[in-house]
């Protein structure tokens, strides 16, 4: 490909990619601050663009935002260039999405944990409160000690609502239990402190706790690292963590970004992509928790079937896991 | 010792080509940097020039950059001015928009010609306060300004994050900023202004506050040469013990200077929120502040150094975004490479090359200053 005169005729291929009837799919991603390689969010956003591409062998454009005016720019410039769907990825993008989405009434946008109420545009949120209440349920059934504990990345509604399944989840097994839960910042920089993480988890267990359940990103890595060297057990968040360390990682909470991506580029391919609110639970897969060589041992199979008897019972609606409502 | 009476370069040389050469080298690295990943450093570069000036679309974001680093370039040349070495434009900057902004929310209802001069009010009385305390210290405690800017800058960020996250914050959403400012707080867009008087140019963020930054371009200029307390200013930078025999007091100049740079640095929310976001976020200045820094060393502290400097950055902010859409395995960190090789190259090593050109022109002058004695 030569890239030599891409950056002029761009406008020249605008008029002719117009006047094609059969023009090649064209999705796009645009990631936020954290990056494409962030082992969390950003990156299982990643993995699915990654695999719709190599199973249809359509390529798809990505950027990695690296300042806030570069978000509008960005995916006019996406929508120019003739993208037909264009993935927002995390809840900052949301303003830059309305705007953008506004001028290009014809290019199909998904913005993922925001919520845009366009023609064009989908609004794909995840029920995490139910993979929480879960985990809950398997940190009240694992503990030996009736303590278990939260650490919260930035305290923002979104991690509230985690906070909120899990407790229920473990009220649920057990009603007195004792839960203690802390946030470690009320800045983005709360994502990325893999020592204070470690720091909080640490003086959970010196009060008692034997099971941590993270929802920090980054800084969840310096939580699930204090309890394997105190030999205590934690649970991970968004991808799977197990293999982390194998033995302590009771199971992690999956929030499947990668189906998200992968499903709004591959419906807007067929044809099926519809704008509107998407709400992910584990009806729909979108969340779940994890079972995999690595955790085989320490979550039993009578700990398995309370857990799949409830995510049935959620599924079915028997169960209501109540949402954190941002004020 | 050489008879050559002086080792200095001819002006043309110092501002010209020095600067030419410095950032040919700093391309030249990028561009083995370039290949060694498997592209093209030809493509690359003309991804980036066109990225940065090919187009109207181009040009205006290149010029939406340069002027948040006019704001902060100015900001850090007048302190230099003073002999003093601020760090704290991000700060300044910061919390000057936290006032402009504050205007835009609260007075965002008036017409745009009333808000304007209270959104400017604003924001250079903000980043001035932020100052101040840093250039009080310096001047009446001895406390060295680059240690207490550079802290400012931490306690400006932990201030601004508790006031967006927790009293600013639009209710009801996860993301913490501002609600929108009412339409008096905008500032006119180019295209805007532009399409007015017939120009077509395409809708970018660059708008008003360009003009307002290089009007302070040349009112800084008219200040430090063309005035007494610019005067005052640059002795005190030069000499403070001869400004002491002169009267003038360094721990004024120190606190005055210091003011002023703040205010500067504190516009920078007219380009940034008034021009572009309209509302308050988290992080806004994003590193322009040290962005200044490279820019007015650039740009010799001189106004029009500057001018050049800002649209340098500019462009490579711009078409640097450029280069990581169009060559994907050129990812943002390796533009942040790039950038810091021009930084490395014309910043903290100018020197490697400023040696040798000396003695080439040393050389000629000699031999001129040799033939004339022959005849």
């Amino acid at each position: 490909m030569n890239f030599r005169h891409l950056g002029r005729t761009w406008l020249i291929m605008l008029a002719a990619t117009a006047a094609t009837f059969a023009k090649e799919f064209q999705p796009a991603i645009v990631y936020d601050f954290g990056g494409k390689f962030d082992r969390s969010f950003n990156q299982s956003a990643s993995e699915g663009a990654a695999k719709f591409s190599k199973e249809t062998g359509i390529a798809f454009r990505e950027f990695e935002i690296t300042n806030a005016a570069q978000r509008e720019q960005i995916m006019a410039q996406l929508a120019k260039r003739g993208s037909d769907i264009i993935v927002a990825i995390g809840f900052t993008q949301a303003s830059a999405v309305e705007k953008v989405a506004k001028q290009f009434p014809a290019v199909k946008f998904t913005v993922v944990d925001a919520v845009v109420d366009l023609p064009n545009v989908q609004s794909i949120n995840f029920r995490e409160q139910e993979s929480s209440y879960l985990c809950g349920m398997a940190a009240a059934l694992a503990t030996r000690t009736g303590k278990i504990g939260f650490v919260g990345g930035m305290d923002i509604p979104l991690i509230r609502k985690f906070a909120l399944g899990y407790v229920e989840g473990a009220r649920h097994v057990k009603p007195g239990i004792e839960v203690i839960q802390n946030m470690t910042g009320t800045t983005p920089a709360a994502w990325a402190d893999s020592t204070r993480g470690a720091e909080l988890a640490k003086s959970q267990f010196g009060r008692g706790v034997d099971v941590v359940f993270h929802a920090a990103g980054a800084t969840g890595l310096g939580v699930m690292q204090a309890a394997t060297d105190a030999g205590l057990l934690s649970i991970g968040c968004d991808s799977n963590q197990d293999y982390l360390h194998p033995g302590s990682v009771l199971t992690s909470a999956l929030k499947r970004v990668d189906v998200a991506v992968y499903k709004a580029f591959q419906n807007a391919r067929n044809g099926t992509w519809k704008a509107g609110r998407l709400e992910l639970g584990l009806a729909e897969d979108g969340v779940d928790y994890s079972y995999d060589e690595f955790n085989r041992r320490i979550l039993t199979p009578a700990m398995k079937q309370r857990l799949d008897e409830a995510k049935a019972e959620i599924v079915g609606g028997k169960i209501k896991v109540s949402e954190y409502q941002a004020e | 010792m050489s008879a050559v009476p002086s080792m200095k370069l001819p002006r043309w040389v110092e501002l010209g080509m020095l600067p030419v050469i410095n950032l040919a080298a700093a391309l030249v690295v990028s561009g083995l940097v370039v290949r060694w990943i498997g592209e093209s450093p030809w493509a690359a570069l003309k991804l980036m020039t066109d990225g940065a000036f090919g187009s109207q679309e181009a040009i205006g974001y290149t010029l939406y950059y340069a002027t948040n680093f006019i704001f902060t370039g100015l900001a850090v040349a007048v302190a230099y001015h003073a002999g003093l070495f601020n760090i704290g434009a991000e700060g300044q900057a910061y919390i000057g928009g936290l006032g402009t902004g504050l205007v835009g929310l609260w007075l965002g209802h008036w017409p745009f010609w009333a808000v304007l001069p209270a959104a400017v009010a604003a924001g250079a009385v903000f980043g001035a306060a932020w100052a101040f305390i840093p250039a009080w210290l310096q001047a009446r405690r001895g406390s060295h300004i680059v240690i207490t800017t550079i802290m400012f800058n931490f306690i400006a960020s932990a201030l601004m994050t508790y006031l967006v996250v927790n009293v600013l914050i639009k209710p009801g959403q996860q993301s913490p900023e501002t609600r929108e400012f009412a339409a008096g707080a905008s500032m006119p867009g180019m295209h805007a202004m532009l399409g007015k008087i017939g120009v077509p140019f395409t809708a970018t963020p660059l708008n008003l506050a360009f003009f307002l930054a290089l009007g302070l371009a040349a009112l800084v200029w008219v200040f430090l040469w063309r005035t007494r307390w610019g005067y005052a200013v640059r002795v005190a930078g030069l000499n403070p013990a001869a400004a002491v025999y002169a009267g003038i007091s360094p721990a004024r100049v120190t606190v005055g200077a210091m003011l002023l740079s703040g205010a500067l640095a504190g516009l920078l929310g007219l380009n940034e929120l008034m021009g572009s976001q309209h509302r308050i976020l988290l992080d806004f200045p994003g590193g322009a502040g040290f962005v200044g820094i490279a820019v007015a060393l650039m740009g010799r502290n001189h106004p029009l150094g500057i001018l050049a400097a800002a649209v340098l950055f500019g462009a490579l902010a711009q078409g640097g975004s450029q280069l990581s859409f169009d060559m994907p395995r050129v990812n943002r960190d390796m533009v942040v490479v790039i950038q810091g090789l021009v930084i490395l190259f014309c910043g903290a090593l100018e020197n490697v090359f400023r040696k040798p050109l000396e003695a080439v022109f040393n050389f000629g002058s000699r031999l001129a200053a040799r033939g004339k004695t022959d005849r």
